[in-house]
């Protein structure tokens, strides 16, 4: 029988009678991380991570939860539940569920190299591996962390200089934060838009270190800050609370879509920063690598061709739909409530 | 190439005018001369030939990346750039090398002499000396496919604040039938040899889409012409030669052989601005059987009696040698119909007629009669105006008759490429025949950045079946489709082909069933085809 099942509200374990990141309200969902497209509302019981638990909650509000710290198991009826560091974002785990010594693991998003504020990727050994496959292609390979803080702290060193403000896209959880942690505040003050400032609170408050930010507010004079660094979600960036950093700002945007000449032009910033807090192609393949198994199963992103791929490198391995979404370069949803 | 990856990085990846200009002013005023020259010919349009098959590059960058071929072909339609697939999958270079952009290409030409075993192995000890930027540049350099976001204004603008020479007397410079390997830095921009200049055309004058009538007051000063739907030419007759150049500054003298008469009747040091139109009976032809020609670099003898062309004539440049650009509209406009009036009408050469008119209201009606008439729409020159350079607001206005439209039905949804790779942006849409949906014609513009975000994760949520990359899609959505011209297409389902589709509005507002039917646009064609 097979550890995990793939259905209409989705992942589900029949042994242990609880979904992993469904996208439909059920009774017991573990979730592995505090994305929108990973954790919704509407679940009767939910059960994560000690680390990714304020932040869902944050944007769930009143809900049921549990929490798990890393590495210790459960058993949830007749499975054996454990979560493991994906290194996606402070929290995100790979969820190991065993049943009668058959291991699956269900990893929701992550990535291989350490990003120096979520807890490094693990790899668990299992017989059934589920990946996303946001950046499965050959196409995409990250900047090495030296070279991409060297680039951005370059860029906003220029800009100061000049006097503009820097404006850099960023989701609110986790890439913000692992940016902040980038900076040579030596250069300037860092603002921060409303959405990345509360969940800067919530991390904040859990203990995780930050440099000091500023939320930008109605008030904000860019005459005072010529030498500021704001940090905000990409929708905000395309919106009309942008021209508050004046005509002459310089904006940026830091993602995995970054890596193609194409969409960094229609995006018409001045700057692309290439990193993503999923994995590159190489990071894909040496994570699946890692685990030794057998079956893998592919969700989010280019699965076809990945599944493909897979394959004649021997693995049984099969697309999974599912409603998670990967790296939108114009989702909003992640602007806390 | 460092230099030159440098330069190219810096009008890349930014959107303002000022810096790409910066930049290209200092490269411009540092870099060695033929590099220089190269920089204008690749900014300019003038791409060296593709000297290698593009299929036997992604088979050796495939097989340098470890991947399999079809990988690699998954990967080109999502990048939309093959020289950019091709160096973002290659692993990072082993060596370096720091070697000018004039050596690159002349290494390039070298290779093309070898056999297959030396080029590859020159290409492959290049891709393996060469950082990503200049990687993609280099290949870009091999597959001739270069294009950069900096139009030839930009970076001839660049080039008179580094040189200090005027910009209007640069741009005419640049224009005309040279390449680097003709001529040098020195004597294109330094030291021009007046022989070099027979060919040379001047820069089109371009029209901006009229916002607003009231700017045709008086109406007196205005002369209305109709605004032909052919190829924007300019003919240049000199030392007993003639060159036919196509807006796009593209020599095309060759596929019309027709037009070479005319050097026997009109004089020496002509230059006429006109339109290349199929033309019959004293007609235009449908622009389908100019299609025909355009591509063609030399004619079979049925097609020129299948589809014969003239130059409609709008504006006389040059006369007996002199350039007369300076002279009001009216004036060149007088000489020009001087220089026509007195020629056989066997001649392939015509006066595009003045649209007589008192009123706007006139002109309006004028207008409206366009699509009859085989033209565009109207053009309206102010005869007390100079013949400028480039697009320029204020003396020249067209006045285009409204598109075509027709309701249809989404069917198919294809992601865009490149600069929309993660966007659903291309889509096959349909119209009621009974009870099926036969597809008729794709569009991918017109829609807002927003509606391509929308109808993307709509799409995703009601793929019905997927082919490869394309994905078939619950028949949901009305579009309102523009299109500018409708004929008849045998190789369609639909047995039409339309002329510039785009999407004019998504109408939420209509359930499929008022999508129009296949009946309807056979009416368009009975009548406009
Ligand atoms: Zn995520
Ligand atoms: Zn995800």
């Amino acid at each position: 029988m097979d550890v995990l099942t793939f259905t209409d509200r989705g992942i589900y374990c029949p042994a242990g009678d609880f979904y992993i990141d469904p996208w439909k309200p059920v009774e017991n969902a573990l979730i592995t991380h505090g994305h929108s497209d990973h954790s919704r509302w509407g679940m009767q019981r939910y059960l994560c991570s000690d680390i990714a638990a304020p932040v869902i909650k944050h944007r769930l509000g009143d809900i049921s939860i549990d929490t798990m710290p890393y590495a210790e198991s459960r058993q949830i009826g007749g499975a054996k539940v454990s979560f493991h560091p994906a290194g996606h974002v402070p929290g995100s785990a790979q969820i190991r569920v065993e049943v009668a010594g058959q291991v699956w693991v269900a990893s929701g998003d992550y990535k291989t190299t350490p990003d120096g504020l979520s807890t490094a990727f693990e790899p668990v050994k299992c017989h059934a591996f589920i990946t996303e496959s946001t950046f499965g292609l050959p196409v995409f390979t990250w900047t090495d962390p030296e070279t991409l803080s060297s680039q951005i702290n370059t860029w906003w060193a220029d800009n100061a200089a000049a006097g503009r403000i820097s404006l850099l896209g960023a989701y609110a959880l986790g890439k913000a934060q692992r940016l902040m942690k980038m900076l040579d505040t030596s250069i300037g003050p860092i603002f921060t838009h409303g959405a990345i400032e509360n969940t800067n609170a919530v991390l904040r408050a859990q203990g995780i270190n930050l440099p000091p930010t500023t939320q930008v507010t109605a008030g904000f004079d860019r005459k005072a800050h010529p030498n500021a660094l704001v940090i905000a979600t990409p929708s905000a960036m395309a919106g009309t609370w942008a021209r508050k950093f004046g005509p002459d700002h310089s904006n940026a945007f830091a993602s995995g879509w970054m890596a193609l000449r194409g969409v960094r032009r229609r995006r018409a910033a001045d700057r692309g920063f290439i990193v993503s807090d999923h994995a590159d192609w190489q990071g894909l393949n040496d994570a699946i690598a890692a685990t030794g198994a057998e079956k893998v199963f592919v969700t989010h992103g280019y699965t076809s061709q990945f599944t493909k791929y897979l394959r004649e490198q021997g693995y049984d391995a099969h697309v999974v739909s599912t409603e998670y979404e990967g790296e939108s370069m114009d989702q909003t949803e992640e602007a806390a409530p | 190439m460092k230099a030159f990856a440098a330069l190219f990085a810096a009008v890349d990846q930014t959107t303002r005018t000022k810096v790409k200009v910066q930049a290209l002013a200092e490269y411009f005023r540092t870099a060695p001369d033929d590099d220089k020259l190269w920089t204008i010919a690749l900014f300019s349009h003038r791409r060296p030939r593709r000297l290698i098959t593009t299929t036997i590059l992604r088979e050796w960058a495939a097989e340098q990346a470890g991947i399999p071929l079809w990988l690699f072909e998954e990967c080109y339609p999502i990048v939309g750039d093959l020289a950019e697939t091709i160096s973002l999958v290659l692993p990072p270079p082993t060596q370096t090398s720091d070697h000018s952009l004039t050596h690159w290409i002349t290494y390039i030409k070298a290779l093309s002499k070898e056999d297959d075993t030396a080029r590859k192995t020159g290409i492959l000890a290049a891709w393996d000396q060469l950082e990503p930027l200049e990687r993609f540049l280099f290949t870009k350099l091999l597959t001739g496919g270069f294009r950069v976001g900096v139009s030839q204004k930009l970076m001839t603008r660049a080039l008179a604040q580094a040189t200090d020479i005027d910009e209007a007397e640069l741009t005419h410079r640049l224009m005309g039938d040279w390449t680097p390997d003709t001529t040098s830095y020195h004597s294109l921009i330094e030291a021009p040899d007046p022989t070099a200049a027979l060919s040379r055309p001047y820069p089109f004058y371009l029209a901006y889409s009229l916002e607003d009538t009231a700017t045709l007051d008086p109406p007196s000063d205005w002369n209305a012409e109709r605004k032909w739907d052919g190829i924007r030419g300019q003919l240049i007759l000199r030392a007993a030669e003639h060159h036919l150049w196509s807006r796009g500054e593209e020599l095309i003298t060759d596929r019309f052989p027709e037009l070479a008469q005319l050097k026997d009747f009109l004089p020496d040091g002509t230059v006429i601005d006109g339109e290349v139109l199929a033309f019959a009976n004293e007609a235009p032809l449908p622009f389908a059987q100019l299609q025909k020609r355009i591509g063609r670099k030399t004619v079979p003898k049925k097609l020129l009696t299948e589809a014969p062309v003239i130059l409609m004539a709008y504006d006389l440049l040059e006369d007996r040698g002199e350039d007369i650009r300076a002279l009001p509209f009216a004036d060149r406009r007088a000489r020009l119909a001087d220089l026509i009036a007195p020629l056989p009408d066997t001649l392939p050469l015509r006066l595009s007629a003045s649209v007589p008119f008192k009123t706007t209201q006139d002109l309006a009606r004028e207008r409206d009669i366009s699509r009859d008439l085989g033209a565009e729409g109207l053009m309206l020159k102010n005869i007390h105006s100079p013949y400028l350079a480039g697009r320029k607001k204020g003396d020249w206005w067209k006045w285009k008759v409204d598109p075509l439209t027709i309701d249809a039905v989404m069917i198919y949804a294809q992601s865009g490429s490149g600069r929309r790779a993660n966007l659903f942006t291309d889509f096959t849409f349909a119209v009621h025949d009974g009870d099926a949906l036969v597809p008729f014609t794709k569009a991918y513009s017109g829609l807002t950045d927003a509606e391509f975000r929308e109808i993307t994760a709509w799409v995703k949520k009601n793929t019905l079946q997927r082919f490869g990359p394309v994905r078939q899609v619950t028949p949901h959505h009305v579009f309102e489709i523009a299109f500018e011209g409708i004929q008849a297409s045998p190789r369609h389902k639909s047995g039409v082909a339309l002329r510039f589709p785009r999407m004019l509005r998504w109408r939420k507002d209509k359930p499929t069933s008022e999508a129009n039917t296949l009946a309807d646009l056979k009416e368009m064609l009975a009548q406009y085809g």
